[in-house]
């Protein structure tokens, strides 16, 4: 194992951490809120066990959280031989455990890794992408993937899918909410306290969540998937296969995987939504543009 | 009494420094070993596959006795060597064998409609990949422990403890893959 590598794995394992602490501390503040309005510290008390345990649920089985969330399925081992068996000898090539090869029944293409550590994480590829690459290519995009997980970026990414998953989700319940009260409040007029509490916890949530979104990116850097290009070369001994790779997915008219949202977005090879050829969202993006990544390859 | 403390931390400094080294050269011979015998699990699987690629295609390749022999003579020669190197020729002269036969199988139409010969064709193909990669793993962890047995500091606790140089899996010139990389 390299230096760079053992660098990379250190510093995913403790922006985990951080992660985690920031997602208690954002739910306990909104708990703090709740508590403080109806003078009860149980409130506060429960709200920071459930951000607590929600935690250690997200940290446990995140993987299988993202991977039911896209319909992702465990590849026939018949079915999709090549896939399975590439992924068998990617593995062995990494010196890490083989993970588990999932399939997501779409024409996108696209392909992620997830997981909490090498030992239990898997690789999902779209059915579009299995049907459009030839094995070499196949082979560039799971030691892409392989990367990714070997660098235990996959934990980082999981956890921040999972976690700021559910502080958007929570965002968008309590401004619904404030605007279905809002509308039913003309028949009953009382409660109007709880209303400020409501909009001040999504206007909070939704205030942090953007903003939490940006401290992932900045951990979540453009880097990792230049590494993990770069990587893929180190271990298919063969730039070709990631190049040609890249090329097509890049040609891809319609690369929105159906069942992926915002959060789910920097899982993906990539990005999962329609190019925008507008600067600043190239600048806030979850990913590099391909035609730079591909001309870095090149330059190898 | 000063100069004893310094020289005892001194002495600890070294020692501790020791036992990293020998722990740190362990473990890479263990990864080394481990890496070992993932090649050999594939080999083996391979060894396994022939009887039942041989079994499927009999019917169909009555004429084609040379190609047959000369498979299953490196597959007994595989599991005969000893050696690194010997495995590694052997391996070599199998992988071409089956080359040479898969070739020779595209000129029966028939054979390769059957379900079964395409599995087992897949079957052999991921297992050869699997050996490249196997090999590619257990050579780059037989480089770095080379390396790391013959730099200072290493090198001091390596000839203590009688750390010997590994060889490496070399792989027949014919059978590497046609791959050029500039780093």
């Amino acid at each position: 194992m390299t230096r760079l590598m053992f660098e990379e794995i250190e510093k995913n394992k403790r922006n985990s951490w951080i992660l985690i602490s920031l997602f208690i501390i954002v739910i306990s503040l909104i708990g703090l809120l709740f508590s403080y309005f109806y003078d009860s510290y149980t409130i506060l008390l429960v709200v920071i066990f459930f951000s607590i345990f929600y935690s250690v649920i997200a940290y446990n089985s995140g993987d299988s959280m993202i991977l039911s969330m896209l319909g992702a399925k465990e590849a026939d081992k018949i079915k999709y031989a090549s896939f399975v068996n590439s992924v068998e000898g990617l593995s062995i090539a990494a010196g890490i455990p083989s993970p588990k090869a999932y399939v997501i029944e779409d024409s996108a293409l696209n392909a992620f890794a997830t997981g909490k550590e090498p030992s239990k994480a898997s690789i999902t590829v779209t059915t579009g992408l299995l049907n459009a690459l030839n094995r070499e290519e196949l082979e560039g995009v799971i030691a892409h993937e392989m990367s990714h997980i070997k660098n235990y970026d996959i934990r980082l990414m999981m956890l921040a899918v999972v976690l700021a998953g559910l502080v958007t989700l929570l965002s968008d319940f309590f401004l619904r909410s404030f605007l279905y009260r809002k509308k039913s409040s003309s028949s009953k007029s009382k409660g109007g306290g709880i209303e400020v509490i409501f909009i001040l916890a999504g206007l909070v949530l939704a205030i942090l969540s953007p903003l939490i979104g940006k401290l992932i990116q900045l951990a979540v850097s453009r880097q990792r998937e230049y590494l993990a290009d770069a990587n893929s070369v180190v271990l298919t001994r063969n730039p070709t296969g990631i190049i040609n790779a890249l090329k097509k997915i890049s040609m891809d008219p319609d690369p929105l995987v159906d069942s992926a949202n915002k959060a789910t977005a920097h899982l993906f090879i990539s990005s999962p939504f329609r190019k925008n050829t507008n600067a600043i969202n190239n600048l806030f993006s979850t990913h590099p543009p391909i035609e730079d990544r591909i001309k870095r390859l090149q330059e190898m | 009494m000063d100069i004893y403390l310094i020289l005892l931390i001194v002495v600890i400094a070294i020692a501790s420094l020791f036992v990293i080294v020998y722990n740190g050269l362990i473990s890479l011979k263990n990864q080394a070993k481990n890496a070992w015998a993932q090649i050999d699990v594939q080999l083996k699987r391979r060894n396994d596959l022939i009887p039942n690629l041989v079994e499927a295609v009999k019917g169909y390749m009555k004429y084609e006795k040379d190609v047959f022999t000369e498979i299953t003579k490196a597959r007994a020669s595989i599991m005969s060597a000893r050696s690194v190197e010997g495995k590694a020729k052997a391996s070599g002269e199998l992988s071409n064998a089956l080359k040479s036969f898969f070739a020779v199988a595209e000129n029966y139409p028939k054979l390769k409609a059957s379900e079964n010969f395409l599995q087992l064709q897949e079957e052999i193909s991921s297992t050869e990949n699997k050996i490249a990669y196997s090999r590619q793993y257990y050579n780059d962890v037989v480089m770095v422990y080379n390396t790391r047995i013959e730099v200072f500091p290493q090198s001091l606790v390596a000839s203590i403890f009688k750390f010997t140089k590994m060889d490496s899996f070399i792989a027949d010139e014919s059978e590497r893959k046609n791959v050029e990389i500039k780093l």
